[in-house]
């Protein structure tokens, strides 16, 4: 009966809900932006260390459903060590698999967690802000990026 | 005739809940494979079957433009929707149906008056009053309205977690440089219930007009404007058993008179020329263009439906389900109750150990049961109570008590679930 809140929830999902990753300011950010859900008033800040085109380091502070804090701390293990254009290939591709439950061109690895969210449209925004919010963070956007 | 299509169809004379239930098709289907149990009342009411017919009927048999029509249909239609305004006006005891103005809900009711008695009354320097319980829509007109006049927002404080307004403070805030002081019947986050009239008196004490926010209210209790002493009162027909996109603005006559109106265009005038117009008389200066017709008439049938249930019988059932519900929930390890501990509406936010509302409100949705969670609209409030968000049961007059045991069956099933 529960299949579907078992595919949202997985226990991976709870892990870094419950201990998320790279949970922390950076001292050494080049680039930061905030981010911002106003339906449930979470927020998130989140810090690049940039080493030219590349990610070498990263962190986020914040608030947020066990879907948003997941998303954004497997975000972290996601994308260091990736150039900005590999980041941004990587956000439509979890955007598709968050909003279709699959996406083309082989598997996003761990983030293959979140393909449980399509069923349940109302949470697909808290799995994208992080994502929102690194995005602003490589164009180096000043305002804070809402999923609004 | 319209006459008759806004009076009650199903007559409910004895407070048999079931049968109430029964008059509610929408409360009778399945969610997620569990049969539903609707408590987001808060933010909207379910509509019964007479309220439903009263639309269909509007719209099948007599629908036509209000006011200026010779035909049948139109006077079917104005007869409808004046009847309408008097039948509000009965229900909150208006001293007369020129008082009450037909707005889309709360919202509108509130911009109004500080649109209106707001930018043509205050002045920089002047203060006004708002609690920090107030819903968005009785905070934000304020602040827009402060920055055109340049008068200043002051705020009652409210005392933590146990959410009552704290009327020690009440004469330092509320001094003689207070315009207006506008505050909230109920809560719609912590289900406080304010002592309206207390606070209207201490507010013509310093010469302030006052509005009372009566969203949460209107339609759970007995509203009597004329007892309360209110200058203006504003609450929306959705959440009382009516039609979305109705709501009420009713004000002192005086009040309303002296006041310009907000809106133009048809309807509204009394005469127009190429540079300058006139103004109609009260209610219709402040209801330019083709009002929502359907939706006042579903309106007085709503009304008509919680008289004939009877509006002090559901506020002890609101309010008997509100204690149990809070009772029963302070059992439960780890959770989190705001609002004050007796006397409460029928409505308890809550937080679970550690689990966002918005997790506690997916997993319910599975087990059938609707919550809300957010920040309700709330967010200075939000921040004060040091939380992003809570989840909130709210409950109306076809609720019952073993919804609410399920309900906190369903609280332990998601505990267990999140593993707390």
């Amino acid at each position: 009966m529960f299949d579907d809140l078992n595919d949202l929830y997985q226990q991976v999902i709870i892990d870094h809900s419950k201990s998320p990753r790279n949970f922390r300011r950076l001292e050494a950010a080049t680039r930061t932006a905030q981010g911002h859900n106003p339906l449930c008033g979470d927020n998130i800040a989140l810090y690049l260390e940039m080493d030219g085109d590349v990610i070498k380091d990263i962190g986020f502070q914040g608030s947020g459903c066990a879907i948003s804090k997941a998303s954004a701390s497997l975000l972290t293990e996601a994308v260091k060590g990736r150039s900005k254009a590999e980041v941004k290939q990587m956000f439509e591709r979890v955007h598709d698999l968050l909003t279709k439950g699959q996406t083309s061109g082989g598997d996003l690895g761990k983030l293959e967690v979140f393909a449980g969210v399509h069923k349940f449209p109302a949470r697909v925004k808290c799995a994208m802000l992080a994502w929102h919010a690194t995005l602003a963070a490589l164009d180096g956007q000043d305002q804070p990026v809402s999923t609004e | 005739m319209i006459a008759e299509t806004a009076q009650l169809k199903s007559k409910v004379s004895a407070p048999a809940w079931d049968a109430v239930r029964a008059d509610f098709p929408a409360l009778h289907q399945t969610v997620n494979g569990h049969p539903l149990i609707y408590f987001d009342n808060a933010a909207t009411s379910q509509k019964p079957l007479p309220v439903i017919e009263a639309l269909d009927r509007y719209y099948r048999q007599d629908n036509a433009n209000v006011h200026r029509g010779i035909h049948e249909l139109s006077n079917r239609a104005t007869t409808g929707y004046e009847g309408a305004r008097e039948r509000v006006a009965n229900f909150i005891h208006a001293a007369g149906s020129q008082e009450v103005i037909f707005t889309r809900g709360t919202t509108e009711s509130i911009n109004l008056v500080a649109n209106t008695w707001g930018v043509a009354n205050l002045k920089p320097g002047d203060r006004i009053l708002l609690t920090e319980m107030e819903h968005h829509s009785n905070l934000v007109p304020w602040q827009l309205v402060a920055a055109k006049t340049g008068a200043k927002l002051v705020y009652l404080p409210v005392t933590g977690d146990e959410g009552l307004l704290n009327l020690r403070q009440l004469d330092a805030v509320l001094t003689p440089g207070v315009k207006l002081f506008a505050f909230t019947h109920i809560s719609n986050t912590l289900g406080t219930v304010n002592p309206v009239a207390e606070l209207v008196e201490r507010a013509r004490k310093v010469g302030a007009v006052t509005l009372v926010d009566a969203a949460q209210s209107a339609g759970h209790l007995p509203v009597d404007v004329r007892a309360l002493g209110c200058d203006f009162l504003a609450f929306s027909g959705h959440k009382i058993c009516g039609p979305t996109g109705t709501g009420v603005l009713w004000g002192r006559q005086e009040l309303l008179d002296a006041m310009p109106p907000w809106q133009g265009g048809g309807d509204m005038i009394s005469s127009v020329d190429f540079f300058e117009s006139h103004w109609n008389t009260l209610p219709h200066k402040f209801e330019a263009g083709t009002p929502h017709i359907a939706g006042a008439i579903g309106l007085a049938a709503a009304m008509d439906y919680l008289d004939a249930v009877g509006r002090d019988r559901i506020w002890r059932h609101d309010q008997e389900l509100g204690a149990y519900a809070y009772e029963s929930m302070a059992r439960l390890k780890g959770i989190r109750l705001f609002g004050p501990k007796v006397g409460r509406a029928g409505l308890v936010s809550f937080l679970l150990d550690d689990v966002h509302a918005h997790d506690v409100v997916t997993v319910a949705d599975q087990f059938g049961v609707a919550l809300r969670g957010g920040h309700h609209c709330n967010q200075p409030l939000m921040r004060k109570l040091g939380v992003a968000s809570t989840a909130r049961a709210s409950f109306y007059f076809y609720n019952t008590r073993a919804e609410v045991d399920r309900f906190v069956e369903v609280l332990r099933e998601i505990q267990r679930f999140f593993g707390v």
